[in-house]
């Protein structure tokens, strides 16, 4: 029953793009049979590290990952820019931390919203930031 | 910019997004709404984002800054028709904002600010 996983890839290099990223994020979660709450989570997660990506790593790309099996939906997120990199991550996802002019819940924020999170990166080698959440299918 | 039209109802200017806004069209909402609140000598603003599915961070700190900057211009902010899965997603992100006005539909905004016929509901319809 499980279904290979379906990626759509999206460049984020305008503001535009953090739309577009949005869209597709939410055709995911509406195809892995998300609840509301559980789509607005995952579009907003989405919205918040395509920003990241597009405002502190100077662009990049999202990979949004459709991943079914006979009894669970999950949408996997993936953010890569080649940006300067986060010299501390657990500094960086300390809430109301910030290097520009958000309020810094952008990563912390979207951490919270995911079942699953993780970043890799180091200064100078670009930021790698994957996300999922997960959804039992009915039916 | 995408033109977002602000309507005024006795005092009150009515905002109405009409669809998802870039980050720079937001910035340059908030300003024109500062603008036409001293322009029309508003008492009251009212931002309905009823049609909205996702509120970020970002757009969620402007409507809290337009809140305080038009509160400086003496001007209340009313932020109205919130969807329930909007704000459990805000909570959860951390973004309680503390100070923002927010109403169920545009009448309960406008007698929030004692303008208009509708009345602040108590309990269910």
């Amino acid at each position: 029953m499980t279904q290979t996983p379906s990626t759509e890839a999206v460049a984020i290099t305008t503001e535009p793009d953090i739309v577009h990223v949005r869209q597709i994020a939410r055709q995911a979660a509406i195809k892995a049979g998300f609840s509301l709450v559980q789509q607005t989570k995952l579009v907003t997660a989405a919205s918040e590290l395509a920003r990241n990506t597009l405002v502190y790593g100077g662009g990049g790309q999202a990979e949004i990952t459709l991943e079914l099996t006979a009894s669970t939906g999950t949408v996997h997120l993936t953010f890569t820019d080649g940006g300067p990199g986060i010299p501390d991550i657990e500094v960086a996802m300390t809430d109301g931390y910030s290097t520009g002019s958000g309020l810094g819940l952008g990563l912390g924020g979207a951490r919270r919203l995911a079942d699953r999170f993780e970043i890799e990166s180091a200064p100078g080698k670009g930021t790698t930031i994957r996300m999922s959440i997960s959804a039992r299918r009915s039916a | 910019m995408v033109q977002v039209p602000i309507i005024n109802i006795h005092g009150v200017l009515l905002i109405s997004i009409q669809d998802e806004l870039l980050d720079d069209s937001i910035s340059e909402l908030q300003q024109h709404i500062s603008e036409q609140v001293i322009e029309q000598q508003a008492r009251g603003v009212l931002i309905d984002i009823s049609v909205l599915d996702v509120v970020d961070s970002f757009l969620a700190r402007t409507l809290h800054d337009i809140a305080a900057t038009t509160s400086l211009l003496a001007a209340q902010t009313v932020v109205v028709g919130m969807r329930p899965a909007v704000a459990i997603t805000l909570v959860e992100l951390g973004l309680i904002l503390p100070g923002l006005r927010t109403a169920l539909s545009v009448e309960d905004g406008l007698a929030l600010l004692g303008r208009g016929n509708g009345t602040v509901r108590t309990g269910p319809r």
